[in-house]
């Protein structure tokens, strides 16, 4: 199957010889004795929104928490513009320019937007004291390019609207020059008028050559914003096709009878 | 995106005076319930309460749970809790009482009252209060055992490792210089008082100041000036005032005679001497603006918070929160140690029911003080306050004659009051 990937990503000429931005190269992590990804490449190129694409269970979620950080895989590698990388810890994954909006936004809710956007990584004074105002000044300046009707500095983020909690997580993500996102559903919690201004943003990001992952149940906001779709069942990779060659069915049929397209039965 | 916040922003006319302040709530109906309670206490004792020699007291008695409180604040924000501080303050408290009774003079052949005495004490207090509590912290943090147990388990370990050091038996006298820590025994004097009072207004002001400068120079609204006017006034008259309370309250002029007599001098006719703050009073101001600027302005306060607020969330932004666990144990344990420096000085001996309840009461100061215990919310100064609240209720009564049971009754009774108090003005102010 791995082989399979491999010349297809050729065929589709991408990188034309320039290695992908990320590779996870036959990754395998279980839970007490259950496989939770099992033996499962992806890759990811400059530019490119790859979305990942399974059930509930099928494994996505977790495959992509070992590139965040937040699991250790148990076998596998991992490869930055073509170098094998250890990510151990959320911050092994931020020194690599690896950032992570979560499905549930990991915000600390009893603090303000900015102490949220800059968690882990305070801006501090001379005397090693964290730098509020500064801090709010650089929120001000980012809010305002992503969600220019953001007023709250000042409340906890448990006193914000669910878009506005997520412009937060956004902008905890893209501030520090992220070179590699991972979006995990974000749009699960966001009306259509929200939904919209993260496909804007995507498409902004993907013309600043940075790479994402997009986590999705939802088959058509994958067909609408992605490049490539990786489908996971059981563990496993289905496979990893282009979405301009595939149909919502085909894609459907892989989540679901977990068969690419070409392996249909007649 | 869409709401309220639509709206062209600042300017929006404030109504209410407090707002314009924005002095919290919260702990503006602290201090009221503070002020009172003291004043209905004076009522009813005949002008007895509101005393320079008893606010002296009622400071001097507060600062030993207010000290662990300000620890209990972090344990508590960070979603852990502490039973075992009584204990621990006994166990430092009879590790002290040993080294300056046994240790050093029978061992090192240190005689009583040497000079080095004091410090090698307090010393070994510190470091064992601060390891007790790291290993707790390690407990919990690494091995994942709930702090509850852990310092359930803490409780009886270390209250019975102080009887055991013991024997059960009261240790004492102690020395000279380390009963300063005490309070009647250690006091800075009304000049040196005076001056710290003024110096303390000053940096208030300057602290007030610098931090609307800071908001100013990057354009962030700031609060009218004459609120932050009135606000300076008001910490300025709260610390010169407490000074020149404690420096009102004479020391007695027997008392006053023998201090005379020790300096081998004869003391004038007709002389009064003020207290002026206690040492263990300036102990517990220390700590309290240590432990701020620690939770409002260092990395490590930001994570305590953050960790409180999400665990999660912390974890994932990189924050090790396993070793937070260890370094907020570690501190509550040091806390303990100077508490029961604070605590043996001021009953003169280490008796074996030293810190009894404390624990209790440390957790209650906290509460009431507005530390919430599902984490993420909390103050130094609320801590103290409850203390405060606590001790003059304790004290009040006392001095009115209600009988212990009603007491202890009592103080249950506005723990629960107080938290329930707590939890309708946060739905009212539709915050969690």
């Amino acid at each position: 199957m791995m082989q399979a990937q491999e010349t297809q990503n050729q065929a589709s000429g991408r990188g034309s010889g320039q290695p992908p931005l990320v590779e996870m190269r036959d990754i395998s992590i279980s839970f007490g004795g259950i496989k939770a990804v099992d033996h499962v490449s992806v890759d990811l190129y400059p530019g490119e929104v790859v979305g990942l694409l399974g059930h509930n269970g099928a494994g996505k979620s977790t495959l992509i928490k070992v590139l965040s950080g937040a699991y250790q895989m148990d076998h596998g590698e991992i490869l930055i513009d073509g170098k094998k990388v250890e990510i151990n810890n959320p911050r092994d994954a931020r020194a690599n320019n690896i950032e992570t909006i979560y499905q549930t936004l990991a915000l600390a809710d009893n603090l303000d937007a900015s102490s949220n956007l800059f968690l882990g990584r305070e801006m501090v004074t001379p005397f090693g004291l964290v730098n509020d105002a500064a801090m709010e000044a650089e929120c001000r300046k980012i809010m305002a390019q992503l969600n220019p009707n953001f007023q709250k500095f000042n409340d906890p983020v448990s006193a914000l609207s669910g878009g506005q909690r997520q412009s937060v997580a956004i902008a905890r993500a893209v501030y520090f020059n992220a070179r590699i996102l991972i979006m995990d559903e974000p749009t699960a919690a966001l009306g259509p008028h929200e939904t919209q201004m993260v496909a804007d943003l995507i498409q902004q990001l993907k013309a600043q050559g940075i790479g994402i992952f997009l986590i999705d149940h939802d088959v058509h906001a994958v067909m609408e914003l992605c490049d490539r779709a990786s489908v996971m069942k059981n563990g496993q990779l289905v496979g990893t096709v282009d979405i301009p060659d595939v149909t919502d069915d085909d894609l459907l049929s892989m989540i679901i009878l977990g068969k690419k397209p070409g392996e249909k039965t007649e | 995106m869409t709401e309220t916040s639509s709206q062209p922003v600042p300017q929006k006319a404030k109504a209410n005076l407090f707002q314009q302040l924005e002095l919290d709530m919260r702990l503006l109906g602290m201090i009221g319930a503070f002020i009172i309670l003291c004043i209905g206490f004076n009522i009813v004792t005949d002008g007895r309460f509101l005393t320079p020699r008893n606010l002296f007291n009622l400071s001097i008695q507060t600062v030993s749970v207010a000290i662990m409180a300000c620890g209990m604040v972090f344990i508590i924000v960070m979603r852990h809790i502490d039973l075992s501080v009584g204990a621990l303050l006994a166990t430092t408290s009879a590790v002290m009482a040993m080294t300056q009774t046994e240790l050093l003079p029978n061992v090192l052949g240190m005689g009583l009252n040497h000079p080095a005495t004091w410090a090698i004490t307090l010393v070994v207090g510190l470091v064992v209060g601060t390891l007790i509590g790291a290993f707790h912290g390690w407990m919990v943090g690494y091995l994942t055992i709930p702090a509850f147990i852990v310092t359930l388990g803490g409780f009886l370990v270390w209250r019975n490792v102080a009887w055991y050091m013991t024997d059960g038996q009261t240790i004492g006298p102690l020395d000279s210089t380390f009963l300063m820590f005490g309070g009647t025994n250690g006091t800075l004097g009304t000049t040196v008082s005076l001056l710290f009072g003024l110096a303390a207004t000053a940096i208030a002001i300057w602290a007030l100041w610098s931090g609307r400068r800071s908001k100013a120079a990057h354009g962030f609204p700031v609060k009218p000036v004459w609120a932050e006017t009135t606000l300076a006034g008001i910490i300025g008259i709260a610390i010169m005032g407490y000074v020149l309370i404690v420096n009102s309250y004479a020391i007695p002029t027997r008392r006053l005679e023998r201090m005379f007599e020790a300096r081998g001098e004869t003391m004038p006719e007709g002389l009064i001497v003020g207290y002026g703050i206690p040492i263990s009073v300036l102990i517990l101001i220390l700590v309290a603006v240590t432990l701020t600027v620690v939770a409002r302005k260092t990395r490590f306060g930001r994570y305590i918070f953050a960790t409180g607020g999400n665990p999660d969330a912390a974890e994932l932004s990189g924050i090790n929160t396993r070793m937070m666990t260890v370094k907020i144990f570690a501190l509550m344990g040091f806390l303990c140690a100077l508490s029961a420096v604070v605590a043996s000085a001021r009953l003169a001996n280490h008796s074996n029911d030293i810190g009894t309840l404390d624990e209790l009461r440390v957790i209650a100061a906290a509460v009431i003080g507005g530390t919430a215990l599902s984490g993420g919310i909390g103050t130094i100064y609320g801590a103290i306050l409850g203390a405060l609240i606590m001790q003059a209720l304790q004290s009040g009564m006392a001095m009115v004659g209600v009988d212990a049971p009603f007491q202890n009754i009592v103080v249950g009774t506005v723990l629960v009051l107080a938290v329930y108090i707590d939890i309708v003005y946060r739905k009212r102010l539709g915050a969690k």
